[in-house]
């Protein structure tokens, strides 16, 4: 079962992680750069399940469940205030969320 | 450890904010007048847990398997946030009515987001530590939009929300790297052999992105992006509460992870980090603010100029500077809140006189406001005989004894600059003629909030000993 070695996970959840980054750098739309940042929880999520699997302990999958109930209340607030934003403005392009500068 | 039971006598502050939180929900439900009792309800909850964590400073236990300390630092941490929020609750009653914000869920949600800063400040585990640390943000996300009819609150929410979740995503992941190297979560095992782990590069690069989360959030340079816009865009209230409280929770874990790296290994790691951060900030908070003509906005700049100089303690890295940032937190919270209910008692609706033009000629419409936001003025700035003055000292003498002599100097040079922005307000309340003809409304929480507050400071910077010895005798 543990025939793909640790280090695959690994990078697959490092590219995942930089992805999510780049995502947040460079996407303009709010939702897209708000479903990046769920790409960077989704990641850590990964590593976590990988090195508990790995280091035989369960503390990792149990972290797992944390960071899970976490990002879905951080979900309902964050689509509440995206949707607060758009009844207001009818956009989430967020270079055009600049009323405050300097 | 003590007996079984006597855990849950300790535990008392945090089970008497989290019936608080459910008894609120419910005398909103089932009752008419929620909205006018739950200030009150509030501020009987905070006093009576901030009273009660000073009186259990000296039991100092880990507790639950060693995931908890209670008693000591975490109380000393616990009065702070309960005072602070006391402080916003009194603030906030004229004001929500206001800002067209005069619902049940802000008191609510100060509550809950109060218990998260006591959930943070009381960890032995990451676990521990980043459910309290997102029981806060989320709540700061919500407090700061809530009036969602109001676009410059949409914005600062979404802000807030976008840039506090990025870092969010950076704890987590550091947090799994650390897990994933050291096979434990809790503080004290990874800090043990902390020397031995250091050269492995995925620890070191985990420990990194947790520092980096941190960094964002108390507002350093270069992570301060969202700082003063998010300050500017939410309720005024509400950021009295997220620039004192909010910082000093993450302080709070800040010092425990650094603080058991004392313990346990070298104090000397993660120095340069720190050392940067604070030079930047200190630098670029004061100088940009110089340049700040709204007062919320200038104080938001100086809020990352203090996260500056106490992230100069963190650099030091001995117990006296951990000290001396636990006295300049405490200071802060008072004359920042302080200054931030000057700012919500004049502010017009629709967020008008915010501008320094407002408070040209001030001391001849109200005497006790001007005097007060002078005193608050001063202590931001710090001169003594004001409590932030001796908040500095502390943490500049750390650095010294450290070895960090060029940042305290750097330190200095920048609380110079401050003073020209400090001061500047000042000589509009006192020596311009008045622009602007308006009525300042009566707030009785208000002042009551202000003369609490400038007591404190005058408190505080006249007798520096009494706290700093019970910070120094429960710190570890």
């Amino acid at each position: 079962m543990l025939s793909i070695p640790m280090e695959y996970y690994l990078v697959l959840s490092a590219l995942m992680f930089t992805v999510g980054v780049a995502g947040v750098l460079i996407r303009r739309n709010a939702i897209v750069v708000f479903m990046s940042i769920e790409l960077m929880l989704n990641s850590a999520n990964l590593t976590f399940v990988t090195f508990s699997s790995y280091l035989g302990n369960s503390i990792g999958q149990i972290f797992v469940f944390f960071v899970m109930t976490v990002a879905a209340a951080e979900a309902a607030v964050g689509l509440a205030i995206i949707i607060a934003i758009f009844r207001n403005k009818l956009s989430v392009n967020i270079d055009e969320i600049n009323i405050f500068k300097w | 450890m003590p007996a079984n039971n006597y855990e849950y006598f300790l535990l008392l502050p945090h089970i008497v904010l989290s019936v608080g939180i459910v008894l609120s929900i419910l005398i909103e439900i089932f009752t008419k007048k929620g909205k006018e009792i739950l200030p009150w309800v509030s501020s009987i909850i905070f006093l009576f847990v901030g009273v009660y964590s000073l009186l259990t400073l000296d039991k100092n236990f880990l507790i639950f398997g060693g995931t908890v300390e209670v008693g000591g630092k975490a109380a000393i941490f616990n009065f702070i946030f309960n005072i602070a929020a006391l402080l916003t609750v009194l603030t906030s009653i004229d004001y929500i009515k206001k800002y067209e914000i005069f619902y049940s869920e802000y008191y609510i949600l100060i509550q809950s987001s109060v218990l998260g800063m006591m959930v943070m400040s009381m960890a032995h585990d990451i676990i521990v530590i980043f459910m309290g640390l997102e029981l806060m943000s989320i709540c700061f996300y919500v407090l700061a939009g809530l009036n969602r009819k109001r676009l410059s609150n949409n914005e600062a929410a979404l802000k807030y929300f976008l840039l506090g979740s990025f870092a969010t995503g950076f704890i987590v992941y550091g947090i799994a790297l650390i897990y994933g190297i050291t096979g434990a979560t809790s503080i004290q095992n990874i800090f043990e052999n902390f020397i031995q782990y250091s050269n492995n590069i995925l620890f070191i690069v985990g420990m990194l992105l947790l520092l980096i989360g941190f960094s964002f959030k108390i507002a350093a340079v270069p992570f301060h992006m969202w700082v003063p816009d998010v300050y500017q865009g939410a309720a005024t209230s509400v950021t009295g509460l997220m620039s004192t409280a909010g910082k000093a929770a993450a302080f709070s874990v800040l010092i425990i992870v650094l603080g058991s790296n004392l313990t346990y290994s070298s104090p000397i790691a993660f120095r340069n980090y720190f050392s940067i951060i604070a030079l930047l900030s200190t630098l670029i908070g004061s100088i940009i603010a110089i340049s700040q003509n709204n007062l919320k906005r200038m104080l938001a700049y100086s809020s990352i100029a203090h996260a500056g100089y106490m992230a100069i303690g963190l650099a030091a890295g001995n117990k006296y500077s951990f000290a001396g940032i636990v006295f300049y937190l405490a200071a802060y919270v008072f004359m920042n809140i302080g200054a931030f209910t000057i700012i919500s008692i004049i502010e017009g609706k629709d967020e008008t006189r915010l501008t320094l033009d407002s408070y040209a000629g001030l001391y001849k419409k109200n005497p006790f406001l001007a005097a007060m936001m002078s005193l608050f003025m001063f202590a931001l700035a710090g001169i003594p005989p004001m409590a932030g003055f001796f908040g500095k000292y502390y943490v500049f003498f750390g650095a010294i004894q450290a070895d960090l002599t060029w940042l305290a100097i750097i330190g200095v040079l920048s609380s110079v600059i401050s003073v020209y922005f400090y001061l500047r307000v000042i000589v509009y309340i006192y020596f311009m003629n008045e622009t602007e003809k308006f009525d300042i409304e009566k707030s009785l929480g208000g002042n009551l909030a202000i003369s609490l507050t400038g007591l404190l400071v005058l408190f505080f910077g006249i007798f520096p000993d009494t706290f700093m010895n019970l910070i120094t005798n429960f710190i570890k």
